[in-house]
């Protein structure tokens, strides 16, 4: 991603960067990080700060905005600039100021119910737009800092302190919620996997455009062992996808499985049954979005007898389109090259004038 | 056939037909005209909130309202001394309001059987042919038969000839007020360039209605209204919402930073961003929300990134921005947060004026929320009014409320317009690097009690805001009590301290001490002004201040207040203000209020000062 250097607020020589030392401690504040111990939050802030000094952007040009939950205190950590904004609105904040201000690098940090529930219309919006932001989704799938909640991605029959019997709320799918919104770029990975999520951080943030990156985050005392079975040695293998751009969708403990295409329905095969070579399963393709249509429906209940499909993680789709901030400097400067700099005098006094003496 | 002129001060004509006919277009041509001529003059389109009622209803009465004269203008009058009516409907819902002896020029087919049913009259009635309006008098011309003869050759059809209907009517009448047609000639040819046909239609019929005048016998009189004696200067027609755009523009210039604003469309504040929309060669970015909460959200986020931001809405609009006004307010970064007022409560009354959102912007929040506030007093106003707001939003880093209303939005005037280099400079303080070794502070105070704006990009002054309490300078989150109630009244005292920055108030009109003060705000002003200076002179002893700073007041109204025995406050609403000033300086003011989605009128106040010194 290239960074435009505006002169008005950078106190920057132009071709300086600063950032060349940049280190993961530089990226810390002198605030006490306050989530439980043992939050995944805690693996995603690591992964964020190990990240973005190999991206040299100059510490100055960060921001990050936060809505309301737990993962909303993310900006407090985060030695940049940063805002904790109001609940679902994060989304909104960062339109406006990446409106104006295509310069910086802008992070928005946001979780399941700020962002799917109170923040779902800004959400979608954003996405369609496809403002250069990064989205941070921290999906526990439960209300943490109210103590426990369900939340819009918990699974239905969820017993929570407002759902002693059980929510009887179906679950968004936030994958197939930006895709359903247009996303350019959508994407998942995990707290308890350092390296995956650190790669589909680089990625979001190479993605010129609105960046989704869905991260599975264990809520260790409301919802702790949500995504064991995606996270957990034993299971993992198993249960988990892992997407590569050319490669064909394999996976299982010793790559046994794969996943065909029938017309528009996804088999799971045996590769080991040797009736299927793997030239025949279904080749990952980043840029088709049919099939991560189809993808991001893998999404059945782990705790269902019927579940079939394993979790995907990685980048589901990614596209380039028009940003809405170059677009809107597009017509900033059409009309300033068909009328000229605005002349107040000239606005001031409008068409038609008449002088009384 | 012997024809006088008759010279008069001032007139008032309202235009009224279906909300298809054009009436707030003949409305306005008329108008520009006016003020082309140099008459004072102030303007009320009122019109129906559907877009396309069912054609001939009462429901779907468009109308637009216009006082000039060669005479002091302060309102779009009481009474009017003409009616133009395009239908019965039109006549059936404004007759009340012409004066006696006024006349009434009505469209003939517009008064057809299925019209006169439409409109309620009981069947076999019809106004213009019983006698029922003896008492005015009445000019009945065919329009629609004389625009669809004059256009039997044009090539256009049915449908399109009878658009241009209003421009007879607007053609008859600058034959009878002795007005050339050449301004709306000129604006025709602007509009229709691209389609000629159309265009001369339009003003073949313009001038057949000004043909009709000359040599139809039926009138026998004229009438001249001269210039009006104003200040010397260059004068323009202006709208309030269009002043209030461009108010913000001036700001954007005088300060440096480029507007951004956020808007969600509302009626009647959607043309402010029409307005703004077509500005983009100013550095103007206007950005339709998705709602009202991220029309606010990203007016902040482009204040965080040291831009001008402004959001706008009308009442149910500003009660969903609440929370994050209340964001602004914690992060204290400048925003300006524009209220045109309508009717409520709800939905209320979306395209009719009240002052009801008064007690919404000084208390409407969560919290201790204070926040400083200014009303617009007349459509030109509005441009001085928005670049106060901006300035103080600037240079106190605090978001304001900037309060017009549905009355002066839409309505116009002739403006004195200022050049730019006699406007004042905006100087927004931003943060200057703190010095090797020591940490930046986002929460220091200078003399205002304003932070200092650290804005993305500036480097060592990376730093962190929200919504959350902050310790005192370091802006870090804090649970301390007493930090607390210090921050509380910190706040306060940052608002309050503006009182410093501000103009102290003026009685306007009348003694500086005396019987009876007339205190207004926001658009009231005018109908105010005009009562007040009747009745100066008859002889009563009373006076006239009008407030823009709502919050916080100028530092000396209590001590204007205390100069009168009496203060009466007449409000569009339920009593908002009064309430604010008992509270504050504990004087028995006495309210005058209306709730009727329409302005006061000059002569019910006139009336109530009148009422008041028989009964005291």
């Amino acid at each position: 991603m290239k960074h435009i250097f505006n002169p008005k607020f950078s106190v920057e020589t132009a071709g300086g960067n600063g950032s060349a030392t940049l280190t993961s401690k530089d990226l810390q504040t002198d605030q006490d990080i306050r989530w439980c111990p043992g939050c995944g939050d805690y693996s995603i802030l690591k992964q964020v700060q190990t990240v973005l000094p190999e991206l040299n952007i100059p510490r100055e040009n960060i921001v990050f905005i936060s809505g309301i939950g737990c993962s909303s205190r993310f900006p407090y950590y985060m030695e940049t600039y940063g805002m904790h904004s109001i609940h679902g609105r994060a989304t909104a904040v960062a339109s406006g100021l990446k409106a104006t201000r295509p310069d910086l690098s802008v992070w928005i940090v946001t979780g399941d119910g700020d962002s799917m529930s109170i923040g779902g219309n800004h959400f979608i919006h954003l996405l369609r737009r496809n403002f250069n932001v990064n989205i941070l989704l921290f999906n526990n799938e439960i209300y943490g800092l109210t103590k426990g909640q369900y939340s819009p991605t918990s699974e239905m029959g969820k017993v929570t302190k407002s759902t002693p019997m059980g929510s009887i709320d179906h679950p968004f799918n936030p994958i197939a919620l930006s895709l359903g919104a247009d996303a350019t770029f959508v994407a998942r990975s995990m707290d308890r996997d350092p390296k995956h999520l650190q790669e589909m951080l680089r990625r979001s943030h190479a993605h010129k455009g609105t960046s989704l990156l869905e991260i599975y985050q264990n809520c260790n005392v409301f919802n702790d062992g949500a995504f064991f079975r995606y996270t957990d040695k034993e299971s993992k293998a198993d249960s988990t996808l892992f997407l590569e751009q050319g490669k064909p969708l394999i996976f299982g403990s010793s790559n046994q499985f794969g996943v065909m295409l029938d017309g528009f329905t996804p088999k799971i095969v045996n590769l080991e049954e040797g009736t299927v070579s793997t030239d025949a399963l279904w080749v990952h393709d980043e840029k088709d979005r049919l099939k991560a249509n189809i993808l991001s429906r893998f999404f059945d209940n782990p705790r269902s007898e019927h579940h079939v499909f394993p979790r995907p993680f990685g980048v589901y789709f990614q596209e380039e389109r028009y940003c809405y901030e170059d677009a809107l400097a597009a017509q900033l400067k059409e009309a300033k090259d068909k009328k000229g700099e605005g002349d107040l005098d000239a606005l001031l006094q409008g068409r038609d004038t008449w002088e009384i003496h | 056939m012997n024809r006088t002129s008759d010279v008069l001060d001032h007139v008032i004509i309202k235009f009224a037909g279906d909300s298809g006919d054009g009436m707030q277009l003949t409305g306005t041509q008329f108008t520009n005209t006016a003020a082309l001529l140099g008459n004072d003059l102030s303007t009320f389109p009122d019109f129906p909130a559907e877009i396309r009622a069912p054609l001939g209803t009462l429901a779907g009465v468009s109308g637009y309202q216009l006082h000039f004269g060669s005479v002091e203008i302060h309102t779009p009058g009481d009474q009017c001394d003409v009616l133009v009516v395009m239908n019965a409907a039109g006549l059936k819902a404004n007759l009340r309001n012409l004066r006696p002896g006024g006349i009434i020029i009505a469209n003939t087919d517009g008064f057809d059987p299925k019209n006169l049913r439409l409109s309620k009259y009981p069947e076999g009635v019809n106004p213009i042919e019983d006698n029922s309006l003896e008492g005015y008098k009445v000019i009945k011309v065919d329009v629609t038969k004389m625009t669809r003869t004059a256009l039997v050759d044009s090539g256009l059809g049915i449908k399109e000839i009878d658009r241009s209907k209003n421009m007879f009517v607007l053609g008859f009448l600058y034959w009878m007020y002795n007005r050339s047609i050449d301004n709306s000639v000129k604006f025709l040819t602007d509009k229709f360039s691209k389609k000629p046909e159309i265009l001369d239609a339009n003003i073949k019929i313009l001038k057949a209605g000004y043909h009709y005048g000359e040599t139809s016998e039926e009138f026998g009189t004229r009438f001249i209204v001269n210039p009006a004696k104003m200040p010397a200067g260059v004068y323009r027609n202006i709208m309030g919402n269009q002043a209030t755009a461009l108010g913000f523009i001036a700001a954007s210039k005088k300060s440096g930073l480029d507007l951004f604003y956020g808007s969600y469309p509302i009626t009647p504040a959607s043309d402010v961003l029409h307005e703004l929309s077509k500005h983009k060669h100013f550095g103007v970015r206007t950005f339709q929300a998705e709602d009202e909460i991220a029309a606010i959200c990203s007016s902040i986020g482009a204040s965080f990134g040291g831009h001008l931001g402004i959001t706008a809405s009308s009442g149910p609009g500003i009660a969903l921005k609440t929370e994050a006004i209340g964001l602004a307010i914690m992060l204290e970064i400048p925003l300006v947060i524009l209220n045109v007022q309508r009717g409520g409560p709800s939905t209320g009354l979306p395209t009719k004026t009240e002052q009801s959102d008064l007690m919404q912007a000084y208390y409407g929040r969560n919290g201790e929320a204070p926040m400083p506030i200014i009303a617009a007093s007349s459509p030109a106003d509005c441009f001085f009014a928005a670049f106060e707001a901006c300035k103080i939003a600037l240079e106190h880093m605090i978001p304001v409320m900037l309060l017009t209303d549905g009355y002066i939005a839409n309505g116009a005037e002739p403006w004195r317009f200022p050049k730019s280099e006699d406007l004042n400079e905006i100087k927004p303080v931003f943060a200057k690097a703190p010095a090797d070794g020591e940490k930046f502070l986002p929460y220091k105070r200078d003399e205002k009690l304003s932070r200092p704006w650290a804005v993305p990009g500036m480097k060592g002054m990376e730093h962190r805001i929200g919504g959350l309490e902050k310790e005192h300078e370091t802006g870090n989150i804090s649970y301390d009590p007493d930090n607390h109630q210090f921050m509380i009244k910190l706040r306060e005292e940052k608002v309050e301290k503006i009182a410093d920055y501000i103009p102290k108030l003026k009685v306007e009109t009348g003694n500086e001490k005396g019987k009876l003060l007339i205190l207004g705000w926001g658009s009231t002003a005018g109908a105010i002004k005009g009562a007040v200076q009747r009745a100066i002179l008859e002889g009563y002893d009373v006076s006239q201040a009008h407030l823009r700073n709502m919050r916080p007041f100028p530092s000396n109204l209590g001590e204007v207040l205390n100069s009168f025995e009496h203060v009466i406050i007449p409000e569009m609403n339920e009593g908002q203000l009064i309430k604010i000033i008992r509270d504050k300086y504990l004087i028995p003011a006495q309210g005058f209020n209306k709730v009727q989605g329409l302005p006061f009128t000059s002569g019910e106040l006139y009336n109530h000062i009148v009422d008041y010194f028989k009964n005291s």
